[in-house]
């Protein structure tokens, strides 16, 4: 179609836009729009880009907490102020549909979008963390998406030159067709030394650096905003390749930039490329710009405006430049060799008028392009899913009760669900920057330092999407808990949290009852917590086929939180340091076995509620957790999570190879003792000396606490009825993926 | 002595590495750009780890080229003190300062891991504090850092005592077990003839401050600063 011709309601359904969306267009121009025109709004009135069917509910996520500097939607990522005059920007996003048919290229430019997002504000990167959901681990098609995805992340993140920190994988055939990966970046900058996604100033010259622009990836944002299909493999050119050498040099020429003083505003070009950055940098600024589109440098001869519009080529911002000083940017791209071109002005009317050779090519309302603006907002309809109910009726007593019991604990610490993730992590530069204090005192949150400082950073992301999907609301609120279990325990006091909400089509209304109960989890969890949402993303469309069932896949609101460790000296180890340290278990010890690695996959029970959780007393649970850790009672502690409290033991017996000596409680399942996932536990290795205080912190909280047993050599369960070295345990939980990954399919 | 690191495009470890020197050596550490051709005087030049010009060739193949390593060449061969670290290593041997070749791991993948090194010499400016056969955990992180060199080359490193660090077990044992990269005889860090240049895959800037709980690292920076302070 040529460009400047005019476009019918078919082309506008082609490009994904609905007949009433198309009505509204036309009634914003006062005119049928051009095809080009129209492709701007395909990109911009996506799922991806306008949140059209999520916003409503993301707006009652709770967005204010004291340390909140922007907040969630205000700026490219959320930024909490930390303390000593410094800020911290982070935030989570997805890259599943690429990474379902790209792995690698697919997983490396998640990973180079959610950097750009922390570095377009000015803030340093300094960690970044993910989150990944495959299918089954012995399938040849996950066996090839998961070495691309890892690969591509790890290519990516080390030749960018920052530590990937923390993360957490999983498996289920859920994920078959469509795997989640979910990249997290955290980064660092001095308060009010930020740079904001904005422009203004009538005659202010706009600058596209960076990468030139090629075909690459476009229509990517109406790609990720359809559903997932056998016929997705044709959509492969929607896929970006990403250029970490350049992301490296365009970080440094970027932080240089923005300390010259010579930016107003800056944004960095993901989804939907120059329509994106020009109108949401145009409409936040409410002025509009001319954009010269014959001036962008480009990889390849003969790009058409659409094209040039909605490229996703990777490694570029889009900057607006106080007028006069362009010789100030010109001059740090020159010295790191990349690309800078100026490409228009700002102007005042709030149109956004791109030239093609001279020719007004499109001439649109910045504002009516935008989340906030003219873009549409829907509401969906939901309604219970059948499942949901037939997972009450599961009776636990019904199932009896193992044999075996170290088989059990054999299979659970090999399980890829619960096994190390070394093969997985090795591939990433964890160390990179000096700052990774977690890598030889491993604990459940990363513990990032802030160099010449008191204070550290605990960083985590958490969701069992098994938990969601058993119960949306609970499961959230779960996944919000144990981030937060995971920075307590590790020495640090939970800020805020960044998430990244993935599920299955929003016109199903079953999916939609997912999405909208983990908002509501979500929601009473911050609140709780008073961890506000500082922003993230939604990725709906995530849905694998099963036999010939076409299933959404497991709900997975990732939840990425961000703690401090106001003082360096509280950062607590999970491992076991002492033989003889006393072993204690606190919190709730509840007859549960809802939902655990263990009934689903041991026993395979696969529709069973959430486990046991408690909102009020995990809250309370935190606070005498970080009371002890911070009155120096604490050796070592580790929260009680996947594979239930015999695999946190072993977990924290690996790293010193010292074991333990526990006992049973008497009165509840021993299944349920050993293998449950009730919530709100945490073991802790305590030093006999400090027994009478530490009691007493929880004592006087009125949290329930019991000594189960001591540190030893090896590993033993109820006075001798099974033993066993803890290096045999340990090789089994080190090998297992890599020996699942040999296996012929 | 003047300590100067070199920034080459896509460097990432130059940061890490100048703090490190200036923390133990307490006096600050010139900043060397790719495209000078001045290294301000410095006694002593590191090249950092990373991925200089994105190695998207052969690591180092591009930055031996640049204005700055002509200046290291020459400085080199006149007696002055070379260190690379990780990509620094694998550009001073793309630029001939030192013998062999660092080819992909042999498990074609990327490795960043704790392990152990044994010091095969305390003969060298950056062991010399350290007693031959003492045992240092300090972590890799590379995806080509597979020493290779000819027969007669390794001899010639064996005869010279001219190996500085070979992978090892905990307890010091050299083996297959404890190669991460498929080194030729476990090499992890050499010197040339002159023992005034020194490569190695390891990190010791990662290794050399109580918060990151392990300092063996900084058993080298210590080694160097003794030596230059005395």
């Amino acid at each position: 179609m040529e460009n400047n011709q005019l476009t019918t309601v078919e082309t506008a359904q082609k490009l994904g836009i609905q007949p009433q969306e198309f009505e509204m267009i036309k009634g914003a121009l006062g005119r049928v729009p051009n095809f080009t025109e129209l492709c701007a709004y395909s990109g911009m009135w996506s799922e991806h880009c306008s949140y059209k069917n999520s916003i409503k509910w993301l707006k009652t996520l709770p967005k204010d907490g004291p340390h909140m500097l922007a907040k969630a939607g205000e700026e490219n990522a959320g930024l909490v102020a930390i303390g000593d005059g410094l800020a911290c920007a982070f935030k989570i996003e997805s890259h599943n549909h690429p990474s379902a048919i790209e792995p690698y290229q697919g997983a490396a430019t998640g990973v180079g979008g959610i950097n750009r997002d922390i570095f377009t504000m000015g803030a340093r990167p300094i960690a970044q963390l993910n989150s990944l959901r495959f299918g089954d681990i012995r399938s040849k098609r996950t066996k090839w998406i998961m070495a691309g995805v890892v690969k591509g992340i790890g290519n990516y993140g080390n030749a960018f030159g920052i530590p990937t920190v923390a993360g957490e994988v999983f498996f289920d055939e859920a994920f078959e067709q469509n795997p989640l990966v979910n990249a997290m970046s955290v980064g660092i900058v001095r308060e009010g030394e930020t740079i904001s996604a904005t422009s203004y100033g009538e005659g202010n010259p706009v600058y596209i650096v960076g990468s030139a622009t090629g075909k690459d990836g476009v229509g990517g944002a109406a790609f990720a905003s359809g559903d997932l299909t056998e016929d997705s493999a044709k959509d492969l050119p929607a896929v970006q390749v990403g250029d970490p050498f350049q992301e490296k040099l365009l970080l440094e020429a970027t932080l240089e930039v923005i300390a010259s003083g010579a930016v107003v505003g800056m944004q960095d070009m993901g989804a939907a490329g120059i329509i994106c950055s020009t109108a949401e940098m145009s409409a936040k600024g409410e002025h509009g710009m001319i954009i010269h589109l014959d001036k962008v440098p480009t990889r390849q001869a003969g790009m058409q405006p659409y094209e040039l519009l909605l490229s996703e080529s990777q490694e570029r911002m889009l900057v607006v430049v106080k007028k006069g000083q362009e010789a100030i940017i010109e001059k740090i791209f020159e010295k790191w060799d990349l690309p800078c071109a100026d490409i228009g002005s700002v102007t005042t009317d709030g149109q956004l008028k791109f030239y093609f050779h001279g020719e007004l090519v499109a001439d649109l309302p910045a504002e009516n392009l935008v989340l906030g603006g003219g873009a549409p907002q829907y509401e969906r309809e939901y309604k219970e899913p059948a499942y949901y109910a037939e997972s009450l009726k599961f009776d636990p007593s019904k199932i009896s009760q193992p044999i075996d019991y170290k088989a059990v604990a054999e299979f659970l610490i090999s399980h890829p669900n619960i096994a190390s993730k070394r093969w997985v992590y090795q591939q990433y530069d964890s160390m990179v920057g000096t700052v990774n204090m977690s890598t030889n005192r491993p604990g459940d949150a990363a513990i990032v330092n802030l160099k010449d400082s008191n204070k550290a950073l605990a960083v985590t992301v958490d969701c069992n999407s098994r938990y969601v999907q058993a119960d949306p609301e609970k499961g959230t609120m779960i996944a919000v808990s144990e981030a937060a279990r995971n920075i307590v325990c590790s020495g640090g006091e939970p800020s805020a949290i960044t998430n990244c909400l993935n599920f299955g089509n929003p016109y199903n209304p079953e999916a939609y009852w997912q999405f909208v109960g983990a908002i509501k989890g979500m929601s009473a969890a911050c609140v709780k917590f008073q961890t506000p949402v500082t922003g993230g993303n939604v990725s709906f469309y995530n849905q694998s086929k099963i036999g010939d069932r076409t299933v959404p896949v497991f709900p997975t609101p990732t939840i990425g939180m961000l703690g401090i460790v106001q003082d360096k000296k509280f950062q607590t180890g999970l491992a076991f340091e002492q033989e003889g340290d006393l072993i204690y278990l606190a919190g709730e010890i509840t007859n549960d076995i809802n939902s655990s690695e263990y009934l689903y996959s041991f026993v395979g029970e696969k529709n069973t509620p959430a486990p046991y959780f408690d909102l009020d007393k995990e809250y309370e649970l935190h606070g005498a957790v970080k009371k002890a850790i911070q009155s120096g009672l604490v050796r070592n502690a580790h929260d009680v999570a996947d594979g239930g409290l015999i695999c946190a033991l072993l977990e924290s017996s690996f790293p010193k190879n010292l074991g333990f000596n526990i006992d049973s409680a008497e009165g509840i399942r021993k299944d349920a003792f050993l293998f449950g996932e009730g919530q709100g536990r945490v073991v802790f290795g305590v030093e006999p000396a400090n027994k009478a205080a530490f009691e007493k912190v929880f004592a006087d909280a009125g949290i329930p606490l019991r000594k189960i047993g001591t540190v030893a050599k090896g590993v033993t369960v109820d006075t001798g009825s099974w033993t066993e070295d803890v290096s045999t345990f340990e090789k089994r939980y080190n090998t297992s993926i890599e020996d699942l990954l040999l296996q012929e399919a | 002595m003047k300590f100067g690191v070199i920034t080459f495009p896509g460097s990432n470890c130059d940061q890490d590495l100048i703090y490190a020197l200036e923390k133990t050596g307490g006096r600050p550490v010139a900043q060397l750009w790719h495209k000078d051709h001045d290294l301000q005087g410095c006694d002593m030049v590191f090249c950092p780890g990373g991925f200089s010009y994105g190695d998207y060739l052969r690591s180092g193949a591009i930055a031996r080229f640049s204005p700055i390593m002509q200046e290291v060449i020459a400085f080199a061969r006149k007696g002055g003190y070379v260190m690379g670290i990780c990509n620094g290593f694998q550009i001073i041997t793309e630029a001939g300062l030192l013998e062999g070749a660092l080819l992909h791991n042999n498990t074609q993948k990327f490795i960043c891991k704790n392990v152990y090194l044994r010091t095969e010499t305390s003969n060298s400016l950056i062991t010399q504090n350290i007693a031959k056969g003492e045992v240092l955990q300090v972590p890799i992180a590379h995806g080509e850092g597979n020493y290779f060199c000819s027969d007669d080359t390794l001899k010639q490193l064996q005869d010279e005592d001219r190996i500085l660090f070979r992978y090892c077990d905990k307890d010091g044992e050299i083996g297959n077990g404890a190669n991460p990269n498929g080194s030729l005889d476990n090499i992890a860090g050499i010197t040339n003839k002159g023992r005034n240049v020194f490569g190695m895959m390891p990190h010791p800037e990662r290794a050399w401050h109580k918060e990151l709980n392990n300092e063996d690292g900084k058993k080298l920076f210590e080694s160097i600063l003794n030596t230059v302070l005395a």
